[in-house]
Formats: C-alpha cells, sequence, structure tokens
C-alpha cells in the first residue's frame, strides 16, 4: 500500500538530540549525534548491526543514560528529570521491541492490559474491554485475545507489540527493527501498520531498521547512522544519491543490483 | 635469574588480581544491599500488587508441596530410626517424641523446607526473571510507564517470606507424624502419648524462632532468586547462571542465617 501524505510540523521538534555520546567500556557507540524528531513525521534510522541505532532508541526511552549530550524528549530533558517524570513520560512514549517482548505468561489480553490498568487506575472494567478491543481491531488480531504469545507467529508477535504501546495512546512511536525476521509479505503488512498508526493516532515515529523497503515505505525522513554518526540525512532518493561506498552496498543488496 | 624475574613480575598481577576479587565482592555487596532497600522502598507503598502477591504464594506452595510433604516425612522417619539406638543405650527411648520434637521443630522443619524451596522456587524464581530480563519484558515493563521491580520482584519477595513459614510449619508436622509413625510401630506409643510428649519440651520461644527463622529464610530465598533473575546477564548462559546462583547463594545464606539465628535464640533461652 502507498504511503499516504502525512502533515509534519517541521517548526515542533519532539525529540530533540545534540552532542549524544555513548560507549560501553573502550568501544564508543555514539560519538556526538545531532537529531530531530519532528511532529508527525515516521523518521528511519538506517545503519549496520552494532552501530548503535538500538542504544539511541534506548537513551530516547530512558533505558539507557547518555555519557554526554542533551535529549529532549516532549521538552523534557532524558539526563536530568526525576524517576516520577521519567514514568509519567514513557506513558507518552511507545516502544515496539525488535524481538515483541510479549509476556509469555500472560494471554494476549492480559498483555494488552497490564500497561493500561497500571497507568489508568480509574478505568472500569467495561472501558478497559473496550480499549483492548478497539488497539486489536487497529492491528487487526481480534481474534487472539485469548491466546497466549507462544501461540502466536511473529508477525502476529509483532502486531501485538505494537498494539500494546497502541494503548496507552502514545504521542511518539519507537520501533526496534519492525520487520526483522519476518518473510517479505508480513514486512509490507508490518510497514502499512506503521503508516496506518501514524495516520490514525497522529504519532511521531523512529524506525531503527536495516530494511531499505521498511525504510522506503514508511520513512518520510531517512537518517543514515555510519561510524557512529548522522552522515546523510534527506528522502530515501536523497540518501542514496550518493557513491559513498559505505551507503552504496547497502542500496545494491537490498535491491540486489 | 630467570625465576627471579619471574616472581617480581608475578607479585603485582596476583595483588591486582586479588584486589579486583575484593572490590568485585564489596560491588555485589552494595548491589544487593541496594536491591534489599530498593524492595523495602516500593513493597510497602501504594499501589499494592495484591492479586500477584495471591498468585505468586499459590505457586510457592504449589510447586513445593509434594516435595516437602515426601521430604519431611522422610526426615521425620529416619531422624527418629536414627536417633533410637543411641538413646537405647541409656534406656531412654521413652524420650524419642521429645528429641524429635526438639530437632524437628527447632531446626529441622526450616531448615529442610528452605532448603528444598532454594532448590524448587529460588532457581524458579531466578531463571523465570532471568529470561524476563534476556527477552526484554522486563524492558517492556519499564518502558511502558510500569513498575516492574514492583510487579516481579515485591510481589515474588513477599510470596516466599509469607509462604515459607507456613510450609515449614506444614513439614514440622508431616515429620513428627513420620516420627510417630516409626514411634508407634517400634514402641507401640499412642498418638495422644506422642503428641503430649512431643509439645512438652517445647517452648513459646522454640515456636517464635522457629517463625522468625522460616521469615528470614523466604525472604532470603525471594531475594537472591530476584537479584539473580532481575540482574542477569544476557543471553541464555545468563538465564542458566541466574538459577545456579540463585540456588547456591540461597543455600549458603540459610546455613549462615541458621547459625546466626541459632546463637541469638541461645541468649534468650
Amino acid at each position: 500500500m502507498k504511503k499516504a501524505a502525512v502533515q509534519v510540523d517541521h517548526t515542533n521538534p519532539v525529540i530533540s538530540i545534540r552532542g549524544l555520546k555513548k560507549a560501553f567500556q573502550d568501544y564508543s557507540v555514539l560519538r556526538g549525534i545531532d537529531l530531530d524528531l519532528y511532529q508527525g513525521e515516521n523518521l528511519v534510522v538506517l545503519g549496520r548491526s552494532g552501530t548503535g541505532k538500538s542504544v539511541l532508541i534506548k537513551i530516547v526511552s530512558g533505558l539507557l543514560k547518555p555519557d554526554e549530550g542533551q535529549v529532549e524528549v516532549l521538552g523534557k530533558n532524558i539526563a536530568t528529570i526525576t524517576e516520577d517524570e521519567l514514568q509519567a513520560l514513557r506513558i507518552r512514549i511507545g516502544f515496539s521491541f525488535q524481538n515483541s517482548a510479549l509476556y509469555d505468561s500472560m494471554t494476549v489480553r492480559k498483555n494488552l492490559e497490564f500497561p493500561l490498568v497500571r497507568n489508568r487506575r480509574n478505568l472500569t472494567r467495561g472501558e478497559i474491554d473496550t480499549n483492548v478491543e478497539t488497539v486489536l481491531d487497529a492491528v487487526g488480531l481480534s481474534q487472539t485475545i485469548n491466546q497466549m504469545p507462544s501461540e502466536l507467529s511473529g508477525g502476529q508477535r509483532k502486531r501485538i507489540g505494537i498494539a500494546r504501546t497502541l494503548i496507552l495512546n502514545p504521542e511518539i512511536m519507537l520501533y526496534d527493527e519492525p520487520t526483522a525476521g519476518l518473510d517479505p509479505i508480513t514486512c509490507i503488512e508490518i510497514n502499512d501498520l506503521i503508516n496506518e498508526v501514524q495516520q490514525r493516532y497522529n504519532t511521531s515515529s523512529i524506525i531503527i531498521t536495516h530494511d531499505l523497503t521498511c525504510a522506503k515505505q514508511t520513512g518520510d525522513r531517512i537518517a543514515m547512522l555510519l561510524d557512529g554518526q548522522f552522515q546523510r540525512t534527506g528522502t530515501f532518493d536523497e540518501v542514496f544519491a550518493t557513491d559513498d561506498e559505505r551507503v552504496k552496498p547497502f542500496y545494491d543488496y537490498n535491491f540486489i543490483k | 635469574m630467570d625465576n627471579t624475574q619471574s616472581i617480581t613480575k608475578g607479585t603485582p598481577k596476583s595483588i591486582s588480581k586479588l584486589k579486583q576479587s575484593f572490590m568485585d565482592f564489596f560491588l555485589s555487596l552494595y548491589n544487593i544491599n541496594k536491591f534489599i532497600l530498593r524492595f523495602f522502598r516500593e513493597a510497602f507503598v501504594p499501589p499494592f500488587e495484591l492479586k500477584e502477591v495471591i498468585r505468586q504464594c499459590y505457586e510457592v506452595g504449589v510447586r513445593s508441596f509434594t516435595l516437602i510433604s515426601v521430604t519431611g516425612f522422610i526426615v521425620g522417619v529416619i531422624f527418629t530410626k536414627q536417633s533410637r539406638p543411641s538413646l537405647s543405650q541409656f534406656g531412654a527411648e521413652s524420650w524419642l517424641p521429645s528429641l524429635v520434637s526438639i530437632a524437628i521443630m527447632r531446626a529441622l522443619a526450616p531448615l529442610v523446607t528452605a532448603l528444598i524451596a532454594s532448590g524448587k522456587v529460588g532457581s524458579s524464581i531466578g531463571a523465570e526473571l532471568g529470561s524476563m530480563r534476556v527477552t526484554e519484558q522486563i524492558d517492556a515493563m519499564e518502558v511502558s510507564g510500569t513498575k516492574p521491580f514492583k510487579f516481579l520482584v515485591c510481589t515474588r519477595v513477599l510470596a516466599t517470606t509469607l509462604t515459607i513459614p507456613i510450609l515449614s510449619t506444614y513439614t514440622g508436622f508431616v515429620a513428627l507424624f513420620g516420627g510417630y509413625l516409626n514411634v508407634t510401630q517400634n514402641e507401640g506409643t499412642t498418638w495422644t502419648t506422642f503428641i503430649q510428649e512431643v509439645f512438652e519440651p517445647l517452648t513459646f520461644t522454640d515456636f517464635v524462632a522457629s517463625l522468625i527463622k522460616s521469615i528470614v529464610f523466604g525472604f532470603t530465598i525471594g531475594i537472591v532468586g530476584c537479584y539473580q533473575g532481575y540482574n542477569s546477564s544476557k543471553g541464555t548462559e545468563g538465564v542458566g547462571k541466574a538459577a545456579n546462583g540463585a540456588v547456591i547463594t540461597a543455600m549458603f545464606l540459610v546455613f549462615i542465617e541458621e547459625v546466626i539465628i541459632v546463637q541469638i535464640t541461645g541468649w534468650f533461652r
């Protein structure tokens, strides 16, 4: 499905990163990153494995602490906010994990209810059920409500993972390798779902991937992470209109040139 | 000349290795203390996860029930059987119920329960939380604005702390029943006489000490299992290490605590 035109507000960055550095032991992963994610935008972060793409969104969600630099999410500086403020901020951010990270001891219904009942304690049973059914319907998996995660396929798990984040109506979505390990048809379905989420829930998203089809179908803007920094940023065609030997193989491999 | 050189070169290396081991030990001690303090900071502050505590209590109880029943019974029978020859040397077989009750209620019931629970419950908690850490389920809870520590750790530690004293009391009675069967078979003692002789030497201090001991053991098994699992390293190896570490550390601590509590109880007798 072709991506519908979206309204991106370039005056309103929901995530603003300046001079971000992160190292693990002696290995410097992020070496001074600057990045803005604008309201309503799907930003794809491309890069080779181990270049720190997932580290970047883990810092944005407060799972990892930056070594240096400033990370502002919805106007709050991640490094300086209190634990309670971080908790409140996280409700406004949805994080879809690479392996879905579904709670495997709970049914799909319980997985979806888990963040809802703990963050909106005044909801009635009926309202909880309605919320669960709505997000399941949004990802097209209403029939799986009473199944265990182990009974779901890879694509279904991804969808339920996304549904679990949507249940809190997040303003920002962070997708970590949404199409990794899926067949091409399911990849396209997931890409369509990402676009649908952007339209329907009016979210701004960072999509981490090395799948160029995903990048092309979902990204309003692409940022190429190479050697710990964003070397190329722009539309899909702009990013790949280069002879840079670090970028070209990406395109050639994905589109079998 | 060569030997002298290797000695002078080797000494600083071994010293730095020793220094590193000490540093690691104190660092893990600091982290465990921080983990325990976090438990007390979060466990008794609302909102409470009561449903999950009850579910975990059920899990702990059910997981260990059969094994504890069988082991408790066998401990009672074996201990009675093994003690008889020593007492019969002095013609004191009639003291057997008292001896059995003191040994079981003061030491064996809490200890046996704790050791079995360390193996069954501790390892299971370590492996479960470890695998949740590895598969990013704990991270997923964190980023969804929920408190995984409260939901996963506090509930499990509370469950082991509450359930193991109950299991321990149950083990005591099952072991006494085993002892009774052996005594009645050999000495023909009636149930009423056996029970009278069982409770005669026991004091209030014995019951309180036994209860406190079980609570401490339960807390230790829960907190060690949770600490190992919650902080497990990534990969399947991390899960195995967490489960293994939970059992070994909990068993070791249970024995240390046993010695300390026995010493303290001795001052009140």
